[in-house]
């Protein structure tokens, strides 16, 4: 009997890591693993139409690593937080921004706040997991 | 995408669709909250930019 919930709880454990792990790789993800499908789909359009509204107004997605810059640091950290996409925008060559352009800054808010929202996204996803949310 | 209204609107419309989802259970009450987040977006900006139009920098 304890060895059936050993392993329920194992399997609850493995699913809940599985769920954050989809969540933070890709926007909504978290939530289609866990058969959420109508939230995951609208989270999904949602933050990635901000994201990319994001990119197309030349935001700057270049890493900032080191202390000498903290909120350069931070605002890195935060565009990060919507995985994947923030990797295929860098991969497409989309890090450089243009500091120039009259969106630029409007471009970096739609990215980092659409990173920001994934982070949210993802601990409902590990709450909902944990059962701790119902829908 | 020059228009600052139209980037506001777009902004205020992905963003409070995303806490409502969050937010809120039910389709009703999704829609209801999304809808007062995107108004509260919309009019706080608009209130906040009228104050600040007589101090340009």
């Amino acid at each position: 009997m304890s060895e059936t919930r050993a392993a329920a709880a194992a399997r609850d454990s493995s699913r809940t890591l599985a769920a954050g792990l989809l969540a933070w790789v890709f926007p909504g993800l978290g939530h289609l693993f866990l058969g959420r499908r109508g939230k995951g789909l609208v989270l999904m359009g949602s933050i990635l139409a901000l994201f990319v509204l994001g990119v197309m107004m030349d935001s700057r997605l270049q890493l900032h690593l080191g202390l000498e810059d903290p909120l350069a640091l931070l605002f890195s950290a935060a565009q990060m937080g919507i995985g994947a996409p923030y990797v295929i925008a860098r991969l497409l060559g989309y890090e450089a921004g243009l500091v120039t352009s009259p969106t630029y800054e409007y471009g970096n808010t739609f990215t980092a706040v659409a990173g920001l929202l994934n982070i949210l996204v993802l601990l409902d996803a590990l709450d909902t997991a944990r059962g701790v949310r119902g829908k | 995408m020059r228009s600052h209204l139209l980037n506001l609107l777009l902004f205020a419309f992905l963003v409070s669709t995303v806490f409502a989802t969050l937010l809120r259970d039910t389709t009703r009450e999704r829609l209801r909250f999304g809808a007062m987040a995107f108004a509260a977006f919309v009019l706080s900006t608009l209130v906040i930019g009228w104050l600040t139009n007589p101090f340009p920098r």
